[in-house]
Parts: C-alpha cells; structure tokens; sequence
C-alpha cells in the first residue's frame, strides 16, 4: 500500500513538474482521413513538422481510426502533459466541448468548429471565399458553361464550399451551370476514391468540364478521372497541382499548416490565447495555388480577374455568403 | 432521361458492379462448397494493396528501385493481388477445413487483419500514408475499344449502345463477365462441379464415394482467392483510384454477400443481382437531391437507395433463400 501511495505521489509530482515546465510537448490529432491524406490532415502534419524543424521541439501525434477515439485521445494527451492539444477536424467539437473543461490548464485548439471554452482557441477557416475565387476561375476555364461541386458530406462545413464555389462560378459568369454531389454520409466518404471517380464521371457527361471536389482523401479519384477524360479538376486544402499536371486547374488552398504552426508556436512562447481565430482572404489563411503545373491553364486574364476579386472581398465591397452563418445558400 | 442518360447509367453501373461480381462469384464458389467466406471484404481490400504496390513498383525506373517495366505492368499487379488473395483463402481454408474452426470468425480475423496490415506495410514501404504512389499509363487497367466500335458509332440505338455499354471497358471487366456462363458451366455441366456441390450439400455422400471432401473444398477456397484478388486489382488498377487507398474496399465484399444470398448461389442470379446493386448505387450517384415539387428526396435518402432496396428485396421478394445445406459445418469423418 505504502509502496502504491510513493508511486501515485511521485506520478502527480511528475505531472505537476511538467505543466510548470514551460515547453511542454505539443500534441496533434488527426481525423479520420488518416495523416497523408494529400489534403486536409496532410497540411496539418506539414505545420506540425514546421515547428519541429524550427524549434528541434518534437510533437506527439495521434491517428484516429473510428470515431469513438475521439474524447479519448484528447484526454490521454491532455493527462500526459502535453500543451497545446490540436485537433483538426470539425467532428472533434464535442468531445473537446466535454474535455476541455476537465482540464483548465491546458489550451487546446481546434479548427474548423467553434468550442466556446476559455482555454480553447477555434480556428476558423472563411472556405467560402477561397472557393469563391477558385468558382471565379472554374467559371472563366469553363469552355461549356457547366462546372461541378463534389463535396465529401452533406454537411454545412463543406456546404460552405459549395456555396462559396457558386457564388463564385456567377460572378463570372451568371448563367453558369452548376452540378453538385456529394459522396456519402459516413466517415468513409473521406476516402472512397472509386466513388469519387464515378461522381466525377457523371458530371462530365452531364457537360461539366471543370470539377471542385472539397472530399479528402476521395479527392484522389476525382482528380484521376478528370485527367482520364481530358478535363479539368479543382483540388482542396493542400496544394494539389502537382497531382495531375495540366489537369488540375488550381487548388483551394487552406493554411491548415499555418494555424497548426502557429498554435504550436504560440504556446511555446507563452503567448496563448483561446477565442476566435478567423483565418480568410485578407490574412492569407485561404487561396488559390498557381505553380508550375498549372502555370500554363492560368491566363492573365484569370489572374487580373481574381486579383479585382480578391481586393473586393478584403476591402469589404464583394460579401461572400457564409453557409456556415444561417445554413443556406442564396444561390443554387 | 433521354437514351444517352440511359445508356451512361448503365455504362456506370457495369463499372460499379464489377468488384462486386468477381467478389460474389468468389463466395459463390466458397458457399457452394460448405464453406462460409465472410472475408471477401478482406481479401478484396490485401488483393488490392498488392496489386497498386506491384504496378507501382514494376512501373518505378531501375534507377529508383523499381523493375523499369514499361508495359504489362497493371497484369504484374493483377498476379500479386491474386498471389496475396489466395495466401488468405487458404489460411481461411486452413482454420475453417483442416483445424475445423468456426468459419465466420475466421473470416472475420482476415478482415481486421487485412484492412490492418494494407496501410501498415503501406506506410513501411511507400511512406504516404499507407496510399500507393499515383499509377499512370500502363501501369492500370486501359480501356479497351472492341473492333469496330468507332465505324459502327453513328448507327442508330445500336451503334451508341455498342460504342458506350459494350466497348470502352478494361480487361478485369469483360473477364468478370466471362466468368459467370464459365462458372455456370464449370458448376453445372462438369463433374467438378458436381462434386463441388455436393461436397456443400452432403459431404457424408461426397466421402461415401470415395472422393475427398477436405480437397473439393480447397479447390472451392482456392478459386474464390484467385477471384477476390481480381476484384481487388480491379479497385486499385481499373478504376479512378489509380492506386490503392486504404479501406478501399468501403464495404463491397458485404454487398457481395448480399448479392450472393438475393442470387440464391446462381451464377446467372448473381449477375443480375450484382448489375442492380451496380444501377441503383449509379442512379444514387446521378440523380441526388430530386426535387418532386411538393418536397426534395434528400441526399442521404438517394445515397441509402441501395441498402434500403436490399433490406427490401431480401426482406419480402425473393422468397426464401436456401444456404447449401452443409455451409458453415466444418466436415467431420469419424465421430
């Protein structure tokens, strides 16, 4: 009894030396899509390394593989000590919502889902107007007036794209037509690359030739069909050019890895804090990607169009819809 | 819906349907012979790992570590997926015939094991996540244009149906469709596949007339592997993938089962069986969000349509399926 009563001190002497300890390890969550999704936990990874590589601090990490992980993964890395915890991924808001005030010491921060915690910082990304331009360019590259939408779920964050997406695709061209599927209703949607391919394969015969597929993992498919058909695609979160050169006209790109990097840094230098972190055109948190790839699909034109766009939308003259703020869509 | 419409839907459900052919034909064999196969799923899924990691290597250049091939690659992966697929029939075979195990729970462990070791060694070896690098050219199954097609396009009703439907699909396709009057035949007009009936009807009959039940069900165990490892090459090298993603398969081995069960273990039921599930998953995949006027058919309605109609048909038209009678027992000599 005696020899349990030293273990169990010394443990909570050692926890409690640890969050005094002012670098304490980082830890990063990744969702369902799985670590090198080329896409969304893909770009979460590459911030988490960035600070790695910057600070010689290493991380721990987690990969979850059903949803019943969630909380507790969240909870084993928040008893362990580590600070910040980060999530990515929306469907964690929950479970955060429960844990986070079970440990007040912690910061944790998630993104994509607001967590209304006094130690949790919710990253927001404005998807919407990162798909609004990349709408822009689908809808001047369109040779047939028809663009595609393929989202992962039916669910408001990835609505958002697609609205925004719409919005967009109107903008430059008002009688554009606009096809919109998505692909399932369960985690596994993030990672069907077969189905996302047949998306994609109806909405070309369906006169489509260009394709936004906001999917995860699933992206794959829809990137490899439009290079088979000789069409064009649009990837998400990460830089996806390079994944099918020429055919991928542009990517909606999400700094996921800036908000992870810049959350791991922020507790490393003590200059935490929870709330609201709005990432959007104006702080470079969403854009488009133009590389060697896809240097040769971009025309000037394009590129001055999406350059008047962007300003408007900074300077507040062009309001980009957020689904997420009443879950609609003004437009179809 | 005009003809075109028609003829797309179509053309997209012979797409989707195939995995699910090949993977219900394996169990056929399986089931016919007395031996339950609840690990079409994961024999799919190991075929096809092993058939993107083989196209991806042979396709890779000497200078990298790879063979260089530059052609017949997509076949090298077919032969792994298959190699891989029959390695798993046979430990099922192992556990459920020789050690006369329980065949469910056997089937099973492949599953996890599986959809585990995929994305393991995957990472191990191609460090993405457990994904096979993206495939390109001959290192997938090509669409395959039948003789013909191009001349005979502008002839009326036809022509299209030729040119769309029939022609313009890969290999594994037309070879999971030969398969089923091959299986029929093999079952139903050789002796081979007399034994291997019987053998799932009255094994006591089968070893009375001095034939070897434990071998018939190897056999059955073996050819269901070879088929499974086709259906996984057709996942990773003959469809939009163009590589292998884990957990894949996303649930295709159980529809087979499904399709097996509606099809009554007839080949030709089989077809049709996996056809309709191929149809209505195109049709969910087309037509998502119908507006009826009065209200809209949800998205998630349009994409449960498969499974609802399954639960359906299985439900109350089929009437009663009636499994071999000795499936799922393991064989038992002497007592």
């Amino acid at each position: 009894m005696k020899l349990i009563k030293t273990i169990i001190g010394a443990a909570a002497m050692a926890t409690v030396a640890t969050a005094a300890f002012a670098q304490a390890t980082p830890a990063i969550i990744f969702d369902l899509g799985g670590k090198f999704d080329k896409s969304f936990n893909e770009s979460s990874y590459e911030g988490a390394e960035k600070f790695k590589d910057e600070t010689g601090i290493e991380y721990r990490e987690f990969e979850l593989q059903s949803d019943a992980q969630r909380e507790q993964a969240i909870r084993r890395f928040a008893q362990q000590g580590n600070n910040p915890v980060v999530m990515a991924g929306f469907s964690f808001g929950t479970a955060l919502d429960v844990v986070a005030q079970e440990f007040p010491d912690t910061s944790f921060v998630i993104i994509d889902m607001v967590v209304d915690q006094p130690n949790v910082r919710s990253v927001l990304f404005r998807a919407d107007q990162g798909s609004y331009i990349v709408g822009l360019l689908a809808a001047m590259a369109s040779e047939t007036g028809t663009v595609g939408f393929i989202g992962g779920m039916d669910i408001p964050l990835i609505s958002a794209f697609g609205c925004g997406f719409v919005q967009g695709a109107r903008s430059a061209n008002a009688d554009a037509v606009i096809l919109q599927n998505s692909v399932g209703t369960t985690g596994a949607a993030w990672n069907d690359p077969v189905k996302g391919g047949e998306l994609a394969m109806a909405q070309f015969e369906q006169g489509a030739d260009v394709i936004f597929v906001a999917a995860g993992g699933t992206g794959r498919g829809v990137l490899q069909a439009a290079a088979d058909a000789g069409k064009l695609s649009i990837g998400v979160d990460s830089n996806q050019n390079y994944m099918q050169p020429g055919s991928v006209l542009t990517s909606m790109v999400k700094r996921v890895d800036e908000a992870v990097y810049n959350a791991f840094m922020d507790v490393n230098n003590g200059e935490f804090t929870a709330g609201f972190n709005i990432m959007d055109l104006s702080n470079g948190g969403v854009g488009w990607a133009l590389d060697e790839y896809n240097d040769a699909l971009i025309s000037d034109e394009m590129k001055a169009a999406v350059a008047a766009a962007t300003a408007k939308i900074v300077s507040g003259e062009v309001v980009v819809h957020d689904f997420m703020s009443d879950n609609t869509c003004p437009v179809e | 819906m005009d003809f075109n419409t028609i003829l797309q839907l179509f053309d997209s459900a012979v797409r989707l349907s195939t995995p699910l052919l090949l993977a219900c034909l394996a169990g056929l064999y399986s089931e016919r012979s007395g031996i339950f196969d609840i690990g079409l799923e994961g024999k799919m899924l190991a075929g096809a790992f092993a058939a993107g990691a083989m196209s991806a290597y042979a396709g890779m250049p000497v200078t990298e570590g790879g063979l260089g091939m530059t052609w017949g690659m997509a076949w090298m992966g077919a032969l792994a997926a298959v190699a891989v697929s029959i390695v798993l029939a046979l430990i099922h075979g192992f556990a459920s015939i020789t050690l006369r195990g329980n065949q469910l729970i056997s089937g099973v462990a492949i599953n996890f094991f599986a959809a585990g070791s995929t994305v393991l060694i995957g990472q191990y070896w191609f460090q993405s996540g457990g994904q096979t690098p993206p495939l390109r050219g001959a290192q997938r199954f090509e669409a395959i244009t039948l003789p013909f097609a191009k001349t005979l396009e502008g002839v009326p009703i036809l022509g299209p149906t030729y040119h769309d439907l029939i022609s313009g699909h890969n290999a594994l396709v037309y070879m999971a469709l030969l398969a089923v009057p091959l299986t029929w035949w093999l079952l139903f007009r050789t002796r081979f596949g007399l034994r291997l009936r019987a053998v799932g009807e009255s094994p006591e009959a089968v070893d009375t007339a001095g034939i070897s039940v434990v071998r018939q069900r190897y056999v059955a165990v073996l050819i269901a592997g070879v088929l499974c490892g086709l259906a996984g090459a057709y996942l990773s090298l003959g469809t939009s993938a163009a590589g292998f993603v884990k957990d894949m398969s996303a649930g295709k081995g159980f529809i087979a089962l499904a399709a097996l069960i509606f099809a009554k273990w007839q080949p030709k039921s089989a077809l049709f069986a996996c056809l309709l599930f191929g149809f209505l998953e195109a049709i969910g995949n087309r037509y998502q969000s119908i507006d009826l006027g009065a209200f809209v058919v949800p998205v998630q309605f349009m994409q449960a349509l498969p499974y609802i109609l399954t639960v359906v048909i299985l439900a109350g038209f089929i009437g009663k399926a009636i499994p071999p009678a000795a499936g799922g027992e393991p064989y038992v000599k002497e007592r």
